[in-house]
């Protein structure tokens, strides 16, 4: 009980920094809390925070997925291929997911048959996936997609200022929260997370899931990939290079440990707004890219460092409180 | 500095009445100009960029250069859109994608703010003017014309190019061979057209291999950076330093111990300062309505003079600048 009052912590902090960010922002430069600027600033990390979502589910259950910038970008060169050899839209779109299922169903497979850890195994796909994206394309950029399509990248909601992707994005979070703190399929995840024997144990087909899992990341990054094509109306082999960073820290921030077992969608978007809305605010008062990086890390690193300390202290309060037993039992 | 001021007042006013039909309307004070270039801390493009700057200054605007510290097109966007949020009067763009930009470079045309590209050019629906350093006639002709000059317009000469199948080198090649029809180039012979395919190792090689194959070898245009600093280190250690001319497009910093020991004479590029002080001047000019970027537009660009706007809203800056051992120094890109 503790555990998830420290967690709820947590969220409710970053989400009070959510907040603060946008009061800043709005402090720094009367142009930032405009409903165009906020909607620019939202479509601008649409494929981190899709990412964000499966990335959540794979670090809950101890794993991590490195390869999926990777996989956006072999699917980004794929749309494009695929586009540019005249295959109507809907079924390069078909195939491009179709892609992105092999590459995660690859990723999951090297992880649970063959008992390889992810870090590793992702490591190698990274360069793998990003292998095949520029084999496809080179350093060629295939542009000519229908205006139906790059508007649904590129265009908001009729009639409000909400990018498309991101519309997209609040559906899927919505669905993977469900998933996640609603099923017991969400339930066992963090079963395994916190302890994966006892989980298996316990009767749960954890190779399975997590193979379900490295499928489901494989997809979503495929979806990112082909956001991230039409938002830009460009097919690259080197589209999304390093996103998987920005990915990664924002779902660590968002307090999803990376030990596994502990985190929530919830902190997870709230994270990635607040990354993306501190980047926003600082750029709009030209704040120099050094500082901005260098800002997001002193971001990353005091998120993995202040739970820590606020959990050891609270140990040691703990052990504290219970000295006399503990020390007769020692 | 005051009796120029006077002297060009007392002229506007006698011609005033005049000219009243005539006169474009100034540039407006205080504009707010942005440079967008490809990566904020390339060196080129902080020269380029600086040029732009000191450009803005002069007509009393109010300059500043922001960008990505990676050259991705994607790392661009978010820049254009906090450029649209700030309501800046024109951006000047380097592109790192002809087409990625395009739908927020029109989203920012749509809300007022006047776009140039410049060095590196978008999809002409993208911009409302394009800066183009050089065009292709102009540079492999004025190559052909300084290595005419280096060696007295007689004797063997070859080119060392990067790849056989590299759009701007063949274009810059077709001209070199247009230009070296007219009758002053009468005595001086193309013998061969090696590649050094862009790779220092191989560049290196093929220009030994010119010097080997080529005893009467006079001269050697490279007109890739690449080419020229590989061409020129071999040859500062060759027995044929000071007796075969290297000369092609190289960068001031590549160059420069190369002119400085005498290896190289004098080499070839565009002026990036100018190119960004031009983008400045067009941009001013978009913001203050005096033109819009169609063809046959024209304004002035300070120190630069008058420029006229060419087909697809393209202006092109001139031919290259030449750099030798009197100006080098100058240069730091």
């Amino acid at each position: 009980m503790k555990s998830v009052r420290g967690l709820l912590g947590w969220e409710a902090t970053i989400l009070a920094l959510v907040v603060l960010a946008l009061l800043g922002g709005a402090l720094l430069s009367p142009d930032f809390l405009t409903a165009s600027n906020l909607s620019f600033l939202t479509a601008n990390f649409s494929e981190i925070a899709l990412m964000a979502l499966t990335m959540t589910l794979i670090i809950i259950v101890a794993e991590i997925d490195l390869s999926v910038a990777s996989i956006l970008g072999l699917a980004s060169a794929l749309l494009g291929t695929l586009w540019a050899a005249h295959v109507p839209m809907p079924l390069a779109i078909l195939l491009t997911f179709l892609a992105g299922g092999l590459a995660g169903l690859l990723n999951g497979l090297l992880v649970t048959r063959l008992g390889l850890p992810s870090l590793a195994v992702t490591i190698g796909t990274l360069a793998l996936y990003r292998g095949l994206a520029y084999a496809l394309l080179g350093d060629r950029a295939i542009a000519d997609f229908p205006p139906f399509y790059t508007n649904l990248g590129f265009g908001t909601v009729p009639g409000t200022a909400i990018p498309i992707p991101m519309a997209l994005f609040a559906v899927l979070a919505v669905l993977t929260a469900v998933l996640l703190h609603a099923t017991a399929f969400g339930r066992r995840l963090y079963a395994i997370g916190a302890n994966s024997m006892a989980a298996r144990f316990a009767g749960v087909q954890v190779e399975r899931i997590k193979l379900l899992l490295f499928v489901m990341s494989g997809l979503m990054a495929a979806l990112a990939g082909i956001v991230y094509t039409f938002r830009f109306s460009s097919a690259r082999g080197d589209n999304g290079t390093g996103l998987e960073l920005g990915v990664i820290a924002a779902v660590l921030l968002g307090g999803v440990s990376i030990f596994g077992g502990r985190g929530s969608v919830v902190g997870a978007v709230a994270a990635v707004f607040l990354i993306g809305i501190i980047n926003g605010a600082l750029t709009i008062v030209d704040v120099s890219n050094e500082i901005l990086t260098i800002v997001t890390g002193l971001l990353l690193i005091g998120s993995v460092l202040v739970p820590n300390l606020l959990a050891r202290l609270r140990a040691a309060r703990e052990r504290r409180a219970v000295r006399p037993v503990g020390d007769a039992v020692s | 500095m005051k009796h120029r001021a006077f002297a060009l007042s007392a002229l506007t006013v006698t011609l005033g009445i005049g000219a009243v039909a005539l006169a474009q309307p100034a540039l407006k004070k205080g504009l707010k100009i942005a440079f967008l270039p490809k990566q904020i801390n390339n060196p080129y493009e902080v020269i380029a960029d600086n040029g732009g700057l000191a450009a803005i200054k002069e007509f009393g605007g109010v300059g500043k250069a922001v960008g990505p510290s990676d050259a991705g097109a994607s790392s661009q966007v978010s820049y254009i859109n906090t450029l649209i949020a700030q309501k800046q009067d024109a951006i000047v763009i380097a592109a790192n994608d002809a087409n990625a930009l395009v739908p927020y470079l029109k989203r920012a045309m749509q809300g007022g703010t006047k776009v140039v590209t410049f060095d590196s050019d978008t999809a002409p629906e993208g911009r409302n003017i394009f800066i183009n350093q050089a065009n292709s006639e102009g540079i492999g002709r004025a190559q052909v014309q300084l290595l005419g000059k280096l060696i007295n317009y007689t004797g063997d000469i070859a080119i060392l190019s990067a790849t056989p199948n590299a759009t701007n080198q063949n274009t810059w090649i077709k001209w070199m061979q247009e230009e070296l029809k007219l009758p002053k180039y009468k005595n001086m012979r193309l013998v061969k057209i090696a590649y050094g395919n862009d790779d220092d190792q191989k560049s290196f090689t093929e220009m030994q291999g010119l010097i080997q194959a080529y005893p009467n070898l006079k001269g050697v245009i490279s007109p890739t950076t690449v080419g020229i600093s590989a061409g020129a280190r071999y040859l500062s250690t060759s027995p044929s330093k000071g007796k075969v001319v290297l000369t092609g497009l190289g960068t001031p910093n590549q160059m420069r111990q190369f002119v400085k020991d005498g290896t190289v004479t004098a080499f070839q590029l565009w002026n990036p300062a100018d190119l960004g002080y031009l983008a400045a001047y067009a941009a001013a000019a978009l913001a203050s309505n005096q033109i819009t970027g169609k063809e046959g537009d024209t304004f002035t660009a300070g120190k630069l003079g008058k420029y006229t706007v060419g087909k697809n809203g393209e202006v092109v800056l001139g031919p290259p600048t030449t750099f030798d051992k009197a100006n080098i120094d100058k240069f730091n890109f």
